[in-house]
């Protein structure tokens, strides 16, 4: 099935809304069930990790600058890099690859 | 407006001006996925300014490019989406109990990693003209980033397209490593979804499932398992907290 884009980001707009806007205005307590805690807080983990690998390297031109991009950015988190220094220099660890590569 | 309020709008803009330039070099990197989808800029500048989500975003755009049901959309929103779910539990503990529901309301439509981040690590309760103004200094850059990285995905030579597209990973690798320092748990997740997501695209039939639908499956199983073995403990609020803040 091939939908209409304005109605695929209308679902995009209205779901990523009431999944901020119903805890911010339903909860007036901690969510006291535990598995659903754990799961919640797992789900984020789980979640971009699937989402990074292996579409990391299928993104690039090479498979192998996307390999390293991953260990570079993995390294950088490691050692303390913030969110916008790992974003960067996975960028310009696949520039270099993809120079040196081609 | 009150003084108080003044300084902290003022506040709000002196941090939210560094979260929107790096909203600009990862949104320009996910407008490269909506150009490959086929969305045109006007369309990604719309799904951006309306659903204002990273990880949510790049998902929705697979599925558009997969042609993928409503259905399918919609749950695979909810999912990439959940962990704003999380923050959003998290915010609504920091809330004055009798804030009036249109401050709620629209605090919701920019609930982000980064926000998220600096209202939680502010004391106190959450004032919302300090959150306002970090989301007017940050949110424009993050739709008009996704809009120009379409335009300019046309544009620029495929190599520089190909370093930018990575720009996003880089963010997602910079949320989920460094707490596996701190648990082993998070760090078993991380190294399990890895491998499975790339047998998932391997194994007879289910790699013909949509990427959208393998995405879904595998985080409900992995999340659900994990949650089951290692539930987490019962100081809750302290966890949230700290996770909100590694990501600045």
């Amino acid at each position: 099935m091939k939908g209409n884009i304005y109605i695929y980001i209308l679902i995009m707009g209205v779901v990523s809304y009431l999944i901020r806007m119903l805890p911010l205005t339903l909860i007036k307590k901690e969510i006291s069930n535990r598995f659903i805690r754990s799961f919640l807080f797992y789900v984020p983990y789980a979640t971009l990790a699937v989402m990074t690998f292996p579409a990391i390297i299928e993104a690039t031109k090479s498979p192998i600058s996307g390999a390293l991009a991953l260990a570079a950015g993995i390294i950088l988190s490691l050692i303390g890099a913030n969110l916008i220094q790992v974003a960067g220099a996975c960028c310009a660890v696949v520039f270099i690859a993809e120079l040196i590569i081609k | 407006m009150k003084e108080s309020n003044k300084k902290a709008f003022r506040e709000g803009l002196r941090d939210g001006l560094p979260i929107g330039l790096g909203y600009l070099a990862v949104a320009f990197s996910l407008g490269i996925t909506a150009r490959v989808s086929g969305l045109n800029w006007f369309q990604a500048f719309l799904a951006s300014a309306t659903s204002y989500a990273s990880a949510g975003e790049y998902a929705g755009f697979t599925v558009i490019g997969s042609g993928g049901t409503y259905l399918e959309m919609a749950l695979m929103i909810l999912i990439a989406n959940c962990r704003y779910m999380l923050m959003s539990a998290a915010l609504s503990q920091k809330l004055s109990p009798d804030m009036p529901y249109y401050h709620r309301f629209l605090l919701a439509t920019h609930v982000t990693d980064e926000l998220f981040g600096i209202n939680i690590s502010r004391q106190g309760r959450l004032v919302p003209d300090y959150d306002y103004a970090a989301f007017l200094a940050s949110g424009p850059a993050w739709a008009v980033g996704t809009a120009v990285g379409v335009i300019a995905g046309n544009v620029l030579p495929d190599r520089v397209v190909s370093a930018l597209s990575v720009a996003l990973f880089g963010m997602f690798i910079a949320i989920i490593i460094p707490p596996t320092k701190k648990s082993k748990v998070i760090a078993g997740i991380v190294l399990v979804s890895f491998a499975l997501s790339y047998a998932s695209g391997k194994v007879p039939y289910i790699r013909d499932l949509s990427s959208g639908v393998r995405i879904i499956i595998l985080t409900v199983a992995i999340a659900a398992v994990a949650a089951v073995l290692f539930p987490v403990k019962d100081e809750n609020p302290p966890e949230k907290e700290k996770e909100g803040e590694d990501e600045r």
